[in-house]
């Protein structure tokens, strides 16, 4: 029999009192990639939190290469063999891309100091023999997308030729081309004989990539499978079908007024950019990132400024200096990154709320508490936001009821028109259910969505129409019924690798 | 070498090295910027009022009023890029500047040594301070601002009255009236933040300053890094003393006061971010060039002494205003 590359046995861990996991357990072995899935909540991250040494457990054991060991920092982890890629990005954000890659091991002169041209150097050489070409060793981290970064740590990772390797949702800010690059470096990974040991959302790539899957429910395993199809796997996890994952599309009223209208937006990456917006309609906007969605919305919301065409609301033309003069005309933006765009994640989720509708709920500038208390137990009852009291910190909770905070905080408000970019990134399959469902009812409620998302299937069930956006110009328009996720992505590639 | 299955291919060519430098340099480039057009501004307002060209008397003497306000603006930048501040830096100076008074009086030798003792009383001012919020856990505002008084209190306690006189040699050396000895220490002290800059301490200080928790999960000790970061800081904050007394001729157990407020003043201009993690020595030191200048000139420009520090405090705020708004443009242009 051979001895496991890493067990985790029984672990516990509790967060101020909830448990974040109970008894939780999987087996590695050498040479495997091993999928960690459940919902949000389910306990995966901290797992690997534990795991790569940066969480203490509560209770159970770790064994790498059948010894159990104590992790008192990821520098333990290190030792062992053990490196992870943590959701949240460690790169050091004011640094170069080379001094971040090279961080501790950096290159040195004859005369002992470390050198900047072999860091550069060196830096190169590592992405080159990674196949990363795109990255910019000289640049600034906080200069580079998300995807980058996500890159960058991922080769970081992989540098250090190791024999475990933990990646909790790399792929989460990924598009397609970059996860082959990934699921390339994995498949060579294992054949060296690492283990390497992954969570995601993304069942198709779990598919794809995993030799075996753990499944967790709750903070516990449920079961560790090598073949296994959707369905099954969605009720272990949720007890519910797939089928059931999108509500029903409700027509929208055929005569319904124009919310919001864009002729001819222009800026940075947006050329000539028309469409109207009705309302109860979900108007999704698809394509690659990087072509002009973020640059779309921020333009509508007030937060860059368009250098032409014009944008009107219910009948009335608008040019807003900022979000505040967004807000005021009744738009609301739910951002991707919830962490740093949306939610402050020390304030409890009583404060974050009541951010939105403050005027509402204050009296001569002084806030009414039992108000804001209705308000903010409104939100966690009607999205079943799962908390332990609107006192926690939004902070303590998953990312997939940060979310519902997140959205919930915009439905307190009176806005009529409802920007939701990306909402479901990152987010489970039971809360994207949930998220889908609310944007359903909004819409029948007279709410006017524009929905960008990086998940076409997600675009195709969810929406009236969909602008496919490519170079910064509309490149088509869908309209439902009979949209599939596969019209969205040929129209967003069309032309694109000839140009 | 492993052969990629996939390779992420460059969209487009790669900006030059030069426009990554200047724009992640920005603050360093603005701060010259600003030194060259207080020097011409300087010059300008002399002509005008003396008749003359400023000459080697107006250098020597400039630049050594500038080097204390160097070495206290390069130990706030120690320990602002550690996302901390310093404000006992006007208390070291005191404290430094007192024991300086009291013992630089035999010969080169016994000054000599007695120098290198002084920095080591700074060295554990540092220490202390570092201990106290590395260890301790509590916020370098707090631990600074406790400290700062602890040192004045000790300074004033062992030099009750300005005094002392400092040995001939130990001004000639540090705080030449007739030579610009400056000239030297100033290249010397861009050599040596270059040299730390590139130690894995200097890279360590930064990466601190960035992000703490992702800097130890590399294997930073935030600890030990902060404490030397105080440390050095304590060191460079007894060089002002030094350099203090020995322009001064004398010592003063208050003379160091002002210098906690002006050292934060030229680290900000010199493009040190207050939120750790950016910014460079240099830019310090050429920071409390700038801060000197604007002092002369406003003196050139026959303003009340007594209205001094409103136009400083005038001064700053739009300069601060300036090379933000320079920096944003900066960014937003790639």
């Amino acid at each position: 029999m051979t001895i496991a590359a890493v067990e985790a046995v029984d672990i516990g861990k509790a967060y101020g009192g909830v448990a974040a996991l109970t008894k939780a357990s999987f087996t590695a072995q050498a040479g495997e990639v091993h999928a960690l899935v459940g919902e949000n909540g389910a306990g995966k991250s901290t797992l690997i939190k534990i795991m790569g040494g940066r969480v203490r457990p509560d209770s159970g054991e770790i064994r790498i290469g059948g010894q159990a060991v104590s992790l008192n920092g990821p520098q333990a982890a290190h030792h062992l063999g053990a490196w992870t890629v943590f959701q949240e990005l460690t790169l050091l954000p004011w640094m170069t891309v080379a001094e971040n890659l090279l961080l501790q091991q950096e290159p040195r002169s004859s005369l002992g100091l470390i050198s900047r041209q072999a860091t550069l150097r060196d830096a190169d050489a590592l992405l080159a023999r990674y196949g990363v070409m795109h990255i910019d060793p000289r640049a600034l981290v906080e200069d580079i997308s998300l995807a980058e970064r996500q890159t960058v740590e991922i080769v970081r990772a992989v540098s250090h030729a190791p024999k475990i390797l933990f990646l909790d949702e790399p792929t989460s800010s990924l598009v397609e081309r970059e996860v082959e690059w990934l699921f390339g470096q994995i498949r060579r990974l294992r054949e060296q004989g690492c283990s390497i040991v992954f969570t995601s959302h993304r069942w198709a790539e779990i598919r794809s990539i995993a030799d075996r899957i753990t499944i967790f429910r709750g903070g516990a395993d449920v079961g560790t499978f090598t073949d296994i199809d959707e369905d099954e796997a969605v009720r272990l996890m949720t007890g519910r079908r797939v089928e059931a994952l999108y509500p029903p599309l409700t027509p929208r009223p055929a005569a319904a007024p124009v919310m919001l209208e864009a002729r001819s937006l222009s800026g940075p990456n947006l050329r000539q950019v028309s469409f109207a917006l009705h309302q109860g309609e979900v108007l999704g906007v698809g394509g690659l990132a990087g072509h002009g969605h973020r640059e779309l919305f921020r333009t509508v919301f007030g937060d860059a400024h368009a250098s032409g065409g014009t944008l009107t609301v219910q009948g009335k033309e608008k040019k807003f200096r900022s979000p505040r003069a967004a807000i005021a005309s009744g738009i609301a933006l739910v951002p991707e990154d919830r962490k740093t765009e949306g939610l402050l994640l020390r304030m409890s989720v009583r404060d974050n709320a009541s951010l939105a509708i403050l005027k509402r709920l204050t009296r001569f500038g002084i806030l009414k508490p039992q108000e804001e208390r209705r308000a903010a137990q409104h939100v966690v009852d009607s999205l079943r936001v799962r908390t332990a009291g609107i006192g926690l910190a939004v902070g303590a909770l998953s990312g997939g009821n940060q979310q519902k905070v997140l959205l919930g905080r915009w439905l307190e408000t009176e806005c009529q028109i409802l920007l939701l970019y990306d909402v479901t990134r990152g987010v489970d399959v039971a809360t994207k259910h949930e998220i889908y469902e609310l944007v359903a009812s909004l819409a029948r409620s007279g709410h006017a969505i524009l929905f960008y998302s990086s998940d076409a299937e997600e675009l195709a069930h969810l929406c009236h129409r969909v602008l496919v956006m490519r170079e910064g110009v509309v490149a088509a328009e869908l309209h439902a019924p009979g949209i599939t996720a596969e019209d969205i992505v040929s129209a967003a590639v069309r032309d694109h690798r000839a140009a | 070498m492993p052969i990629p299955e996939t390779i992420l291919a460059a969209s487009g060519p790669r900006r030059s090295r030069l426009s990554h430098a200047l724009t992640q340099n920005i603050g360093l480039a603005l701060v010259v910027a600003l030194l060259v057009a207080c020097i011409i501004l300087y010059c300008g307002l002399y002509i005008a009022t003396q008749h003359r060209l400023p000459g080697g008397y107006e250098l020597t003497s400039t630049l050594n009023n500038t080097m204390p306000l160097a070495f206290a603006a390069l130990a706030q930048t120690l320990v602002v890029l550690t996302r901390g501040i310093d404000l006992s830096v006007g208390g070291v100076i005191d404290l430094t500047n007192a024991v300086a008074a009291l013992t630089l009086m035999g010969g080169p030798v016994s000054t000599t040594i007695w120098t290198i003792a002084i920095l080591g009383i700074g060295a554990l001012c540092g220490l202390l301070n570092g201990v106290l919020v590395a260890v301790g856990r509590l916020q370098p505002i707090l631990v600074t601002l406790s400290t700062l008084s602890i040192f004045q209190g000790i300074a004033i306690k062992i030099l009750p009255q300005p005094g002392g006189a400092m040995p001939p040699g130990f001004t000639g050396v540090l705080a030449n009236p007739n030579v610009p000895l400056s000239l030297i220490y100033i290249p010397l002290i861009g050599i040596l933040w270059a040299i730390f800059r590139r130690t894995r301490l200097g890279v360590s200080v930064f990466a601190i300053g960035n992000d703490a928790m992702a800097a130890s999960s590399h294997g930073i000790s935030v600890k030990r890094t902060t404490i030397l970061a105080y440390m050095l800081g304590g060191v460079a904050s007894a060089c002002a003393g030094l350099f203090l007394a020995a322009n001064a001729t004398a010592g003063d157990a208050t003379t160091g006061d002002t210098y906690t407020l002006t050292s934060i003043v030229a680290a900000v201009l010199g493009g040190v971010s207050l939120f750790g993690g950016r910014g460079s020595g240099l830019g310090a030191l050429f920071g409390a060039f700038v801060t000197v200048m604007v002092v002369n000139i406003l003196f050139f420009a026959h303003i009340d002494p007594l209205y001094q520090t409103f136009y400083e405090g005038l001064f700053l705020l739009a300069a601060v205003i300036a090379a933000n708004v320079i920096g944003q443009i900066v960014r937003r242009r790639r």
